[in-house]
C-alpha cells in the first residue's frame, strides 16, 4: 500500500523531472557527455565535454560527432552505429585526441536515446577519461608513473625526486628548459600525481595567439563582448575548475594579460571579457618558457610581482647535452618505440651512424632526437641505420666536439653491429677543432669542480656525482692532467 | 604548392591517424593546378601518412584531430598543418588556396551532409 503512494507521488512529480535542465544537471558531473541525433549531429555537450575535447558547446551544435569527440570508435566496429539500431547500451574502451594534439584514453558508454512515445531519439555517449587507471595499470605492471620521462643522469634523478613533492602541493609551479626537454611531459606529470588528477589538465600556449584572443580564450568572454563575439565562451580558466591549467610560453604574455593573471591568483576570480559579474575558480597554475624570466623582468618586459608569484616551485630541465647519460637510454627508447609502432626488423644503428648521432649537439634536444631516430627507422630499408639514412640537415649542423655516449663502450644489439670505444686523442682534438657542445661542457664542469675543492679529485668526483674512476678516466680523456 | 588533405568522405577526417582517404592536389596562386589525386591506403597510420607527405614533397596538409608527435615531426619536415579542420574538403581546399584557412576551424558546410561517419 506505502509502495503504490511512493509510485503515485513520484508519477505526480514527473512534469518536474521534464522541466529539469538537464544539461546544467551534466556540468556538475566528472565525465564527458554527448548527445547525437539519429544523423550523428551534435545536439549537446557537458562542461567537461568542452575541457575533454576543447570545444565550446555553442560552436559544435550541429556538427558531426565524431568530428568534435575524434574518437577510434569507428575502428572499432562502429558502435554508434549499433546502438542507434538497437536498443543495448555498449561500453567500450578506446581513445580521443582533443585540441591541443593530446591522445586521452577513454572509456566509452554509448546509450540509445529514446522519447516517451517510443520513437528512437539518437545517442548519448558518456566519456570517462581513463588515463589514470592507465597509469596505475602500469605502475602494477612495474612502470613508474615517469615511465614517459625518461632519464639515468644525475640532475634527471633531482627533477624526478622532485616531482613527488611538487604534486603534493597547491603552489605555482615554474619550469624552466630549452625547447624540446620536456617541459609540457613534467607538467603533465605533475598534474597526474596530484590530487586534481580527475579533474582536466588544460594547456595553453601564451605565445600561440594574439593579445586580445589570448585573453578571451584564458576568461571567455560574455555575447556582444566584441565584434565577431555571438556567443558565450566559458574561457580556458573556468574549464579547467578544479583541475591544473598549464600556461607554457608565458615570456611572451603581454604586460596587460599578465596583471589580469596576477589578479585571479591572487583573487580566485575574474571577469570574463565584457561581463561584469565575477567568476570563481579553483585551478593550479603550472606555467612553462625557454626564456630567462629574470632577464626579462630586469628588461621591464615581465612584472616582478608575477615572476615571485609563479616560481614558488621551480624545475629546470636540463638540455640533452647536458644529460650524458642519458643519450643512449633515449636513443634505444625511441629506436625500440618506432622499431616496434612500424613493425620494422631492424637490428640497430652502425657505428659509423653511432659516432654521427653521438657528436651532433641537438639545439632541438629530446625531440630532436626522437625524430631524428623516426625519420630514420622510416627511411632504413635494410637492417642496420647507417649515416646515409640519417636526415641530410644531421650532418651540415653544429657538431659537439666529444660524443655525448662514446665515453663508455657501445655494446652491439645485433651480431652485424661494430663495437666502440673511446678513442681520446681523437676526440680531444676535435674538441679543439669545434667549440662548445657537451665536451666543452664537460671539460668546464670538471675544471669548476676541481677548482671548487682545491684539485681533490675525490671530492670532485662527489661533487659530479661520478665515480672516482670516471673522474680519472675524463681528466685523461680532456687532457687535464 | 602541393596540398595534403586526411579524407573522410567528402569531408575533412576527425582523425589524422585513422584515415584510410588522402587527397594530393597542386596549387599556384589562388589556382588549383591539375586533377587532384585520390589515394586509399592499404591501412591506417599516421606515420606512413607522415611518410607519404614527405616523399610527396608536400608543403601544407589540411586534417583533423593530429597527435602532437605527428604535428612536431611534420612541423620539424617543414611541413605546414592546419589541422582541426571540420566540414567539407572541398571547402577547405578552397579557403586554404585564399590563405583563409584556420587551424580549429568548423566550416560553414559541416554537419549538414547527414550521416557522415558511418
Amino acid at each position: 500500500m506505502a509502495k503504490k503512494k511512493k509510485r503515485a507521488s513520484f508519477q505526480a512529480n514527473a512534469p518536474l523531472l521534464s522541466q529539469l535542465d538537464v544539461i546544467s544537471l551534466l556540468d556538475s558531473m566528472t565525465l564527458g557527455v554527448i548527445f547525437m541525433d539519429p544523423a550523428r549531429r551534435v545536439i549537446a555537450i557537458n562542461r567537461f565535454l568542452e575541457a575533454l575535447t576543447g570545444y565550446n558547446r555553442e560552436e559544435v551544435v550541429g556538427v558531426h560527432g565524431e568530428n568534435v569527440i575524434r574518437s577510434n570508435l569507428l575502428s572499432k566496429g562502429d558502435p554508434v552505429g549499433k546502438a542507434l539500431e538497437s536498443d543495448e547500451t555498449i561500453t567500450l574502451e578506446g581513445d580521443i585526441i582533443n585540441q591541443s594534439r593530446k591522445k586521452n584514453p577513454i572509456r566509452f558508454t554509448i546509450t540509445p536515446l529514446k522519447l516517451t512515445t517510443g520513437k528512437k531519439a539518437g545517442v548519448m555517449i558518456l566519456l570517462e577519461d581513463i588515463s589514470l587507471l592507465k597509469d596505475l595499470d602500469n605502475k602494477i605492471h612495474g612502470f613508474t608513473g615517469q615511465e614517459r620521462i625518461i632519464g639515468n643522469s644525475r640532475k634527471m634523478h633531482e627533477i624526478f625526486e622532485l616531482l613527488p613533492i611538487t604534486a603534493r602541493t597547491d603552489a605555482s609551479v615554474l619550469i624552466t628548459g630549452e625547447t624540446g626537454t620536456g617541459k609540457d611531459l613534467v607538467a603533465e606529470a605533475i598534474h597526474k600525481a596530484s590530487k586534481r588528477s580527475r579533474y582536466p589538465f588544460i594547456k595553453i600556449n601564451c605565445g600561440a595567439l594574439p593579445e586580445s584572443l589570448l585573453e578571451s580564450e584564458l576568461f571567455g568572454h560574455i555575447r556582444g563582448a566584441f565584434t565577431g563575439a555571438d556567443k558565450d565562451k566559458p574561457g580556458m580558466f573556468r574549464l579547467a575548475h578544479g583541475g591544473t591549467l598549464f600556461l607554457t610560453e608565458i615570456g611572451d604574455l603581454s604586460l596587460p594579460l599578465q596583471v589580469k593573471i596576477l589578479t585571479v591568483l591572487d583573487d580566485k576570480e575574474f571577469f570574463p571579457v565584457g561581463g561584469s559579474k565575477k567568476v570563481n575558480v579553483d585551478v593550479r597554475i603550472i606555467t612553462a618558457t625557454n626564456r630567462d624570466l629574470g632577464e626579462l623582468v630586469k628588461l621591464g618586459e615581465f612584472r616582478e610581482d608575477l615572476y615571485y608569484r609563479l616560481n614558488v616551485l621551480r624545475l629546470h630541465l636540463p638540455p640533452l647535452r647536458e644529460r650524458e647519460d642519458d643519450f643512449r637510454l633515449l636513443l634505444d627508447h625511441f629506436f625500440l618505440e618506432f622499431k616496434t609502432n612500424l613493425h620494422k626488423k631492424l637490428k640497430g644503428f652502425s657505428a659509423d651512424c653511432l659516432k654521427v648521432l653521438s657528436f651532433y649537439t641537438y639545439p632541438g634536444n629530446v625531440r630532436e632526437l626522437r625524430n631524428i631516430v623516426e625519420y630514420a627507422v622510416n627511411v632504413c630499408p635494410n637492417e642496420t641505420i647507417r649515416p646515409e639514412h640519417l636526415p641530410k640537415t644531421l650532418l651540415t649542423m653544429p657538431q659537439a666536439s666529444t660524443p655525448s655516449a662514446l665515453d663508455r663502450e657501445v655494446t652491439s644489439k645485433a651480431g652485424n653491429e661494430k663495437s666502440m670505444s673511446d678513442n681520446p686523442a681523437k676526440t680531444t682534438s676535435s674538441a679543439i677543432l669545434s667549440p662548445g657542445g657537451w665536451g666543452q661542457v664537460e671539460k668546464n664542469m670538471i675544471l669548476k669542480a676541481l677548482t671548487k675543492t682545491g684539485g681533490n679529485r675525490s671530492r670532485a668526483a662527489e661533487l659530479l656525482g661520478w665515480s672516482r674512476s670516471k673522474l680519472w678516466r675524463k681528466i685523461k680523456h680532456h687532457a687535464l692532467e | 604548392m602541393k596540398i595534403l588533405i586526411t579524407i573522410h568522405k567528402d569531408e575533412v577526417a576527425p582523425r589524422f591517424d585513422l584515415t584510410s582517404e588522402i587527397l594530393i592536389t597542386e596549387t599556384e596562386g589562388e589556382k588549383i593546378t591539375g586533377e587532384p589525386r585520390i589515394i586509399l591506403l592499404p591501412g591506417t597510420s599516421g606515420e606512413d601518412i607522415c611518410g607519404l607527405a614527405i616523399k610527396e614533397n608536400i608543403s601544407l596538409v589540411i586534417c583533423g584531430g593530429i597527435e602532437d608527435t605527428h604535428y612536431q615531426y611534420l612541423k620539424w619536415k617543414k611541413i605546414k598543418v592546419v589541422d582541426g579542420v571540420i566540414g567539407p574538403y572541398q571547402q577547405a581546399l578552397n579557403s586554404s588556396v585564399t590563405n583563409h584557412l584556420k587551424p580549429g576551424v568548423i566550416l560553414p558546410g559541416a554537419g549538414i551532409s547527414g550521416e557522415q561517419s558511418r
